[in-house]
């Protein structure tokens, strides 16, 4: 609809200026102060314009780490949170793809059991079992170890209806034919079922990528050995001493690292990113 | 429950298929989940010798205690503050970037990319932003007359957080809200127009009703997101504090459990919890079965 009210027009980009200077300005602030030297935050004030500090901060961080907060260098931790995420993701994909396949493709006893069980894991978030969980994981000697940190996250309800309901959109002629043409159960599934579901696997990934990074709760519970700390518990422990002594400047540039691989995620695959947090919440 | 109209015919192929989901599934959430239940009927001796089943004695003991009634009027006065704040500059946001055309994908660039910021992270922002030594927050505040110190004052810590949780669930509300707009018929506002319908009357009268599936279901998402995912938003922030003014039920079940080592009370609290999840779990389907019969 064509519509000529210039006064409506320029509010319209008033209040969407002013959303984006909300959403970035802590963001720029954590990024000015992370150029700048520890000495400048005495003054009682943050700098409001970036510094001349930004190489020497972010090349400590990721090498040598503030020895103090008992944190490793910020390399490590951000590698663990990659392999993390990572594991996170292509683990949820994988088995909610076969149970998925499982419960539209066959029909046995127990199918409707089966698929309430996994319906279930959605009301059950880490956040109201913590204690019991972390006496499972303790117990099967899993604390400080990608095994711990990953396989307790990996069952999904919500990628698993996202792939049964993909699953009931393809036309029943495909596996008829490919049935008629000798193709057993998993040839089907590798060859015609994946190709097909190439989109929405993508779309899936960048969210669940998203989620395993994010995690905090549960890798603070399960590593006590700095060896295994992801980056985003491993800066809570930073933050805590950065009131204690002024290193806001080192603190704020481990801020930026932590938060830039799932935003740039985000950023260049921003369609992906819709479908797949669309997808997931029908 | 629907399946295709062919099958394969494969008898323990599928038992295969479900095995590793459902084995996570059992051992991580089913099993534990069904502790939490077992011990919160429970006593255990301090040495661990012994547990003593109690039937609701935990329970009649959590809701006598004041510290947890006050951390569930916090959660509610949190939850509540975040889902509104949270959902209207949102849909404010979201109405303006679809009165946009050529700058459209800019903007929402702009304004999504926060989703993939950590909950901590968020906290860690924020409350360098609201430091009261050296942010900039207090210093612009002081300068109108008020002074703010959240490690003090319970209503300003609460303040904190709730603009934090806010900040970071604006960018999921915002596409939702767009999803929905983009689905209100346009033929609706431009009879609407041609009527002599203003655009802020067309907005309340013909898109803001239409909207309300949308709305519906934020709603419960925002509720869910700000009751259980914050957990590492107050833990950077506030730690439950002061005196326990931010302390809600997610960041007490960690407190209680795993620094004050109160098995009984925290099982008792989980489970409260689970009752919460599945009550908006259910809320939540139900009305997507609804939407589907449309």
């Amino acid at each position: 609809m064509v519509e000529n009210r210039p006064w409506l027009s320029f509010l319209t980009h008033l209040v969407l200026i002013a959303g984006v200077v909300v959403v970035v300005f802590p963001v720029y602030l954590a990024f000015v102060a992370s150029t700048h030297g520890s000495g400048d935050f005495m003054r009682g004030l943050v700098p409001l314009l970036p510094g001349p500090h930004l190489v020497e901060n972010y090349g400590r961080m990721l090498t040598e780490g503030i020895s103090t907060a008992g944190a490793p260098p910020l390399w490590i931790m951000l590698m663990n949170s990659l392999a993390i995420a990572i594991i996170i993701a292509v683990g949820k994909i994988a088995i909610s793809l076969l149970s998925a396949y499982a419960i539209v493709f066959f029909k046995f006893p127990f199918r409707m059991l089966a698929f309430w069980i996994i319906f279930i894991t959605l009301m059950l978030p880490v956040e109201v079992r913590i204690i019991p969980t972390f006496a499972v994981v303790a117990n099967l000697g899993l604390l400080n170890s990608y095994v711990g940190l990953t396989l307790p996250l990996i069952a999904s309800a919500t990628a698993t209806f996202l792939f049964r309901q993909f699953f009931l959109t393809v036309p029943d002629e495909l596996m008829e034919a490919a049935r008629v043409d000798g193709a057993g159960p998993m040839k089907f599934f590798r060859d015609i079922l994946l190709p097909l579901s190439r989109t929405n696997i993508a779309a899936l990934f960048v969210i669940l990528f998203i989620y395993g990074w994010v995690q905090y709760l549960w890798p603070l519970l399960v590593t006590t050995d700095s060896r295994y700390y992801t980056v985003v518990m491993g800066i809570k422990r930073l933050a805590a001493t950065a009131d204690a002594e002024p290193l806001w400047n080192l603190v704020m540039a481990s801020v930026i690292l932590a938060m830039l691989p799932p935003v740039l995620v985000v950023i260049f695959m921003q369609r992906l990113f819709v479908k797949g947090l669309v997808d997931t919440e029908k | 429950m629907q399946t295709k109209r062919t099958i394969f015919p494969n008898k323990l192929l599928p038992y295969a298929l479900l095995a590793p989901q459902l084995a996570v599934t059992l051992v991580f959430f089913i099993w534990p989940a069904f502790q939490a239940v077992k011990s919160s009927f429970e006593r255990e001796d301090p040495f661990g010798f012994r547990t003593t089943f109690i039937w609701f004695e935990n329970y009649a003991r959590l809701f006598a205690d004041p510290g947890y009634v006050n951390s569930l009027q916090k959660t509610a006065i949190f939850s509540v503050s975040v889902t509104l704040l949270s959902m209207s500059l949102s849909l404010l946001l979201a109405v303006a970037v679809t009165r946009v055309i050529r700058s459209n994908r800019a903007y929402t660039t702009l304004l999504v990319w926060p989703y993939a910021v950590a909950p901590v992270v968020v906290g860690i922002l924020w409350w360098f932003m609201f430091n009261p030594t050296i942010g900039i927050a207090p210093y612009i505040l002081r300068g109108l007359g008020i002074s703010w110190n959240h490690r003090i004052d319970g209503n300003q810590a609460m303040i904190l957080v709730v603009i934090a949780a806010s900040w970071k669930q604006i960018s999921y509300n915002f596409l939702f809200f767009v999803a929905g707009l983009q689905s209100v018929p346009q033929s609706l506002t431009e009879a609407a127009a041609i009527d002599g319908a203003g655009p802020f009357k067309r907005f309340w009268t013909i898109v803001f009703p239409l909207l309300s599936p949308t709305t519906f279901f934020l709603l419960i998402v925002n509720i869910n997101y700000s009751m259980f995912d914050t957990f590492g938003l107050i833990d950077a922030t506030t730690n439950g504090g002061p005196n326990q003014a931010t302390n809600i039920l997610v960041y007490k079940v960690y407190a209680d459990g795993f620094l004050g080592l109160n098995i009984g009370s925290s099982a008792a609290q989980s489970v409260v919890l689970m009752l919460i999840v599945i009550a908006l779990t259910a809320i939540q389907f139900r009305y997507i079965e609804r939407r589907v019969q449309y």
